[in-house]
């Protein structure tokens, strides 16, 4: 456990280091949040509506901007290959750098979006279903995230074949999570929604870093 | 005990090398020459278990390193052309936070004394990105002196170093050769170190 604790910690002092990295895909969402209710006009039924759908569409593009960097430095500089090499299981340290990259490109959104969530007149108790499904929804985003960010490294253009590989495996996560909070507006209740996220979360927690480890190690094959 | 053999590799269809033997022992080291673009850093990375293994065999303490390569991991240190220096950290921390990565507690003293070792004291809280290339080099390098590794794959240590660094580079790696450490390097300059010494000549 001391190599997970060393890569989370090294990651998030780079990230301290160099704050507009992590500062752009936050403000990435708040601005797409900010857009839509100026777009779409006053109406507050409308509004109410397209809500979850539009908050989760932000989260998940913005989880998305900042995964083309989870694994691009540390292949270019070599620290990947020390990974490789380490006696610590790769799969352990990716596991960490997935946690940095959650709670630097993730947390973030999830203590923003109940805010943003106010400018679509969303009732309180949706507004906690809602952090509650992001809080759930965007580790799953970060786990499958980082598969796509291991298939596609080194690749000429990669940036744009992982979008194209990653945002179809991001459908589920997206209904279940958006539907949460339209489940809960239309009284039907959201804790199967919620259940769902949760497994899915707890699979992908379990499969991701093992499936990330083995496409490293084949991008690092030159 | 580090041996190699029949090992081959080729790349698509052409033949980088073909049935490569060796035997390290302990306190022996191994210096690896050819032209560029024979394939000495392919070797190196086979060996280290970067590339796949096509053909031969790499056994470490007679076990083959295929069988458990976590083992193996667990005494190796490998430094290669990327330095896998953080640019936005300074040295000590690059040299923490690797050092732990490898599962080695290194306190920020330990840390410190290897730095100055290579002659980095004035640079030891400077970031890496306003570093030149020997330094960090040497910040590399400074990795080894912590090391507790038995076998040290080094591609190209020499390159890029001042004389007294290199100086202080072979008394670093004479050191480890006392220790009964292996060493196997690559260099295109006459290495000179304590203990046995081979020269395998590879050639396409």
């Amino acid at each position: 456990m001391r190599g997970f604790a060393a890569v989370l910690r090294r990651d998030l002092l780079l990230a301290m280091r160099r704050k507009n990295e992590v500062v752009t895909a936050i403000f990435f969402f708040v601005v797409v949040a900010a857009l839509f209710p100026l777009g779409i006009g006053p109406e507050q039924n409308t509004l109410r509506l397209v809500a979850p759908g539009i908050l989760w569409i932000g989260a998940l593009l913005a989880s998305l901007l900042s995964l083309g960097r989870l694994f691009a430095s540390d292949f270019a500089d070599g620290s990947l290959e020390q990974m490789a090499l380490s006696p610590n299981s790769l799969s352990l340290l990716v596991a960490a750098k997935i946690s940095a990259h959650w709670l630097l490109s993730g947390l973030p959104l999830v203590l923003l979006a109940p805010l943003l969530g106010l400018q679509f007149d969303l009732p309180s108790t949706a507004l906690w279903i809602l952090t509650l499904s992001l809080l759930l929804g965007t580790p799953v985003l970060s786990l499958i995230g980082a598969i796509g960010a291991a298939l596609t490294l080194g690749v000429r253009g990669g940036d744009v074949l992982l979008s194209l590989l990653v945002l179809p495996l991001y459908v589920p996560t997206l209904i279940f999570g958006a539907g949460a909070v339209q489940a809960e507006m239309s009284g039907l209740g959201s804790a199967a929604h919620l259940s769902i996220l949760a497994a899915m979360a707890l699979v992908a927690a379990v499969f991701s870093p093992w499936a990330s480890a083995a496409c490293l190690r084949l991008a690092l094959e030159t | 005990m580090l041996s190699v053999s029949s090992l081959s590799f080729s790349r698509g269809h052409r033949c980088l090398f073909a049935d490569v033997n060796f035997t390290l022992q302990p306190g022996q080291w191994l210096h690896v020459e050819g032209g560029n673009g024979v394939g000495k850093t392919t070797l190196l990375r086979l060996i280290c278990g970067l590339n796949a293994l096509e053909q031969g065999e790499i056994t470490w303490h007679n076990q083959s390193v295929a069988k458990d390569p976590d083992l193996f991991r667990a005494e190796l240190a490998y430094l290669g052309h990327p330095l896998a220096l953080k640019e936005d950290l300074t040295p000590v921390e690059n040299i923490l936070a690797s050092a732990a990565v490898c599962g080695l507690h290194l306190s920020q003293g330990d840390a410190m004394a290897a730095l100055t070792k290579m002659g980095l004291e004035g640079a030891a809280h400077l970031p890496v990105r306003v570093l030149s290339q020997g330094q960090k080099r040497r910040t590399a390098l400074a990795r080894l002196v912590v090391s507790d590794a038995r076998l040290w794959i080094l591609d190209e240590p020499f390159v890029a170093l001042d004389t007294p660094a290199q100086e202080v580079l072979c008394d670093v790696l004479n050191a480890h050769l006392n220790r009964q450490g292996m060493l196997l390097l690559t260099s295109h300059q006459a290495v000179n170190l304590a203990g046995q010494g081979q020269t395998y000549r590879l050639s396409a």
